[in-house]
């Protein structure tokens, strides 16, 4: 069945594409893009841009780490500002803020998420449910055009004055008042407010045009529960930037005019409360972490169940334990606020609900193993991303454990303990799913198959320098070494070295990245529509690779008895 | 009673397993009040909070998060060994299994249950202001309490500022500021403590009585997060808000802690120390503070580091 649809598709793609003279070429095709692929793909390439910007700023926040004192910060400062001695010091541990700042809001609002939800969500929800396009394709382009002014303004907002006479925001993604209103009376946070107001309504707007898609457009026979867990992942994930991301557009809204309108909704001395605004941030942040990682779950679901050449285990509750994990992220938010000075039974709810979250996301755990058991796998590039993700995803998923209980985290808040945590689900978890998904779509998306050598080094040489960067800081963070310090007691220097030595290993595994991904498309080697074999069984694999510029032209019917 | 005797049994099981964990000898083994060189334990205890949160983390927590990551790489490992293209070449088309479900649904949740009992124990003891009577767990986590807290007999305010503390004794109408010491003032005045940690004026309370903590921060200032790792406390000093926690330390000594929210540019500058001294120093040195409204007068009549 699959394949007639196949076929039948293919006809009429080439048959469309040679009659249809609207097709746009040059730079018309990218600007005025409505074509869910081509701005899948602008999504991705905005990701790595995103991405590298992003790592260096990492990367800088390691070199000053590596050693106890200052180490660079004050050099930065001194180029940036013209200042010397004890004045360049100062601007320089600002500096640090800022960077700290700058990294998490670009690895978070423009790294991850236009990679999961605008580049794969963009370009496989529709192929895998067999719709022709999304549900509002000029939505669609007016979603992905907000993002580079949005990362503009968030990389502006480090060159406008923050706190008096420095320059830049320096106050956490998490942008808690009084430090970013009083703190900050310069423009600076307000760019930062401005960029994800922006960011916000792109993803808004992106998360509609899914929603509306994935629940309108499947083909025909494709029942909810007949849909790939990718889609099933996507359609979760939107639904939760739908309901969250609202709430931090209200937090910010609030926040802007503390600051410029003389209102005071977090302002004390105006009877306002700074805790009510870590309540707001956190229930839309909470879900974010959620949002995240949920796309790529689907996308590890359907490596290993390809490449283990066998369906998913459990599908229904593959799903549902997503469902789920939306559901239960909701209610969970204030454990991030456990050293606020919550109530001993608002702090006993929140450990209690958080400690649910645990047994979903075991069940997606043991499932995707379940899945590999029995099967005949073979370990290709994006399997051994799938693999690496499920063991480093365990190991950040423990720690999360660990900080539940308000009891343990009351030694471990604000510590490198989770920053190891977060960096462990995120950082090996979503970009480990992003460089799977990337391997495993890269023949289809440009019709050219990466090396396998190539590919597998970057997997090995980033397993092992991203380990080193984040397992030590676990040790730091037990030991009690604050988040967010630009210098620290010499006590911590050893593990700090380690780490730091950790992010040259992952320098060299992106280089490794950008040049096996030059080497593909320069040595040309054809993929064919299906390199993967029998286990790759959803829709896009039908096409052709790259798929024609609209596909789907006539509808696939899905067979009752097709798998999913 | 019979679910009091059955904790006892379940806080002796743990125990013996305490006993053998490799993290809590290592932490033994470190400096208290500070941490040491390469550590990668939780710094070592001298309250029964931090005993409670080595006991809960070291002997319950670790154990298991432990035992699934190792569970979760030997399934992988065997996926790899017996099921990979080689070895089995024809796959097999099972997609369900509703008992293994079941299984990996429930295990995980009876495993939650029980880390959930001594972690509402650990934290319902950090929540709740001794009132002598009221029983702690101190080490033993899987117990209804065992340990004696006396009800506090000293009152601190400390409201962090931008970039330092500054601690009031409520009843004693006494109030300083306590600064880090730079490396220079570190090798001039205070020889030997560590940098980014020492401070000129150390917060002074008694050994083996309750202090109570309330934290706040300057009305006009910004968050910041008081935090003594040895004593098990955490807890932000919030603008318009006092917070409370406390502390009973039972051996004298200097015990550091750092800011732990972020609060600017100097938030890795405002560390917290705090001496604990006996009781009779303690009471020479709010005496001598009253007269010479000096901290450097007043520390005089304390022992020598």
């Amino acid at each position: 069945m699959a394949n007639t649809a196949h076929l039948e598709a293919q006809a009429t793609g080439h048959d469309h594409a040679s009659h249809d003279h609207h097709t746009p070429t040059g730079w018309r095709r990218w600007v005025y893009s409505t074509n869910h692929k081509d701005i899948g793909i602008m999504y991705l390439v905005f990701s790595i841009i995103a991405g590298v910007i992003g790592g260096l700023l990492s990367g800088a926040m390691r070199l000053e780490l590596q050693e106890p004192g200052i180490q660079i910060f004050h050099g930065l400062a001194a180029m940036a500002y013209g200042l010397e001695g004890d004045s360049a010091i100062d601007a320089g541990k600002h500096m640090f803020n800022v960077f700290v700042s700058a990294h998490a809001l670009i690895m978070v609002f423009f790294t991850v998420m236009p990679a999961t939800m605008g580049g794969f969500a963009n370009y496989f929800a529709p192929l895998m449910i067999g719709a022709p396009d999304t549900a509002f394709p000029r939505i669609n382009n007016i979603a992905f055009w907000l993002l580079p002014p949005a990362l503009l303004l968030t990389v502006l907002s480090m060159f406008f004055e923050g706190p008096s006479g420095m320059l830049g925001f320096g106050g956490g993604w998490t942008a808690y008042p009084p430090l970013a209103t009083s703190g900050h009376p310069g423009p600076s946070t307000d760019f930062v407010i401005f960029s994800l107001h922006v960011a916000g309504v792109s993803s808004i707007l992106g998360a509609i045009n899914l929603i509306t898609t994935i629940l309108n457009m499947r083909a025909p026979g494709m029942t909810l529960h007949k849909m790939p867990l990718f889609a099933w992942s996507v359609l979760v994930t939107a639904f939760l930037l739908l309901l969250a991301l609202p709430v931090l557009a209200g937090a910010i809204t609030m926040m802007l005019t503390d600051r410029n309108f003389g209102t005071t909704f977090f302002n004390p001395e105006g009877g306002g409360d700074p805790i009510l605004y870590q309540h707001l941030f956190w229930f839309f942040g909470h879900p974010e972490v959620y949002i995240m990682i949920l796309p790529g779950f689907g996308i590890i679901s359907h490596i290993v169940a390809t490449f283990s050449r066998k369906p998913v285990f459990g599908y229904m509750a593959m799903a549902y334990a997503m469902v789920a994990i939306g559901f239960v992220g909701f209610v969970v938010w204030a454990h991030h606020m456990y050293t606020t000075g919550l109530s001993l039974d608002v702090q006993r709810y929140f450990v209690a609900a958080t400690m649910v979250i645990a047994v979903p996301t075991g069940v997606k755990i043991f499932s995707w193993i379940a899945t590999m058991w029995g099967g005949s796998i073979t370990f290709r590039t994006p399997m051994l991303w799938a693999i690496g993700f499920i063991f480093l995803f365990t190991v950040g998923g423990v720690t999360g454990v660990v900080l539940a209980n308000a009891g343990a985290d009351r030694a471990l808040h604000d510590t490198y303990y989770v920053v190891a945590h977060f960096h462990y689900v995120l950082s090996l978890g979503a970009v480990f799913s992003i460089f799977a998904g990337w391997y495993y779509w890269f023949p289809k998306m440009f019709g050219y198959m990466y090396s396998e050598f190539l590919g597998k080094l970057h997997f090995w040489v980033m397993f092992v320098g991203v380990n080193l960067i984040f397992f030590p800081q676990h040790f730091l963070g037990l030991a009690g070494m604050p988040r967010r310090y630009v210098d620290y007691p010499d006590a911590f220097a050893l593990w700090n070295r380690v780490s730091s030595i950790g992010y040259y290993i992952t320098f060299v595994a992106l280089v490794i990245f950008f040049y096996a991904t030059w080497e593909a498309v320069r040595k040309k080697r054809l993929a064919g529509d299906n390199p993967w074999g029998d286990g790759a069984t959803t829709l896009e694999w039908t096409l052709s690779s790259p798929p024609p510029f609209h596909q789907f032209t006539t509808l696939p019917k899905i067979d009752s008895k097709d798998a999913h | 009673m019979v679910t009091g005797q059955f904790l006892k049994k379940m806080g002796a099981a743990a125990m013996a397993a305490l006993a053998l964990s490799p993290t809590m000898a290592a932490a033994q083994e470190g400096g208290k009040g500070h941490p040491e060189p390469g550590q990668f334990t939780l710094q070592p205890s001298v309250t029964p909070i931090q005993d409670s949160i080595i006991a809960f983390h070291d002997g319950v927590l670790m154990w298991t998060i432990t035992a699934i990551v190792i569970l979760v790489l030997a399934l992988l490992v065997i996926v790899i060994v017996k099921f990979n293209a080689k070895a089995n070449p024809v796959p097999a088309r099972f997609t369900h299994n509703t008992t293994i479900e079941v299984i990996w649904t429930v295990v995980p949740i009876l495993l939650l249950v029980v880390i959930a009992i001594p972690s509402f124990g650990v934290l319902s003891d950090q929540l709740t202001m001794p009132d002598g009577e009221r029983k702690y767990l101190g080490a033993n986590v899987f117990s209804m309490g065992e340990v004696d807290v006396p009800a506090p007999t000293v009152t601190v305010k400390a409201s962090g500022e931008q970039w330092y503390w500054n601690y009031e004794y409520v009843d004693e109408g006494v109030t300083f500021d306590s600064n880090m010491l730079t490396d220079a003032e570190i090798a001039e005045l205070k020889p030997g403590q560590p940098r980014l940690l020492a401070v000129n004026n150390e917060l002074v309370v008694p050994v083996n009585e309750t202090v109570r903590m309330q934290i706040t921060a300057s009305p006009s200032g910004v968050i910041h997060a008081f935090a003594v790792p040895s004593f098990g406390i955490k807890i932000d000093a919030v603008p318009g808000r006092l917070n409370e926690t406390w502390f009973n330390a039972r051996e004298t000594g200097i015990y550091y802690g750092q800011c732990s929210e972020l609060c600017g540019k100097d938030h890795a500058y405002m560390p917290i120390g705090v001496r604990v001294v006996t009781a009779e120093e303690y009471k020479a040195f709010i005496a001598a503070y009253k007269e010479s409204r000096d901290y450097a007068t007043a520390a005089a009549v304390l022992p020598a580091l």
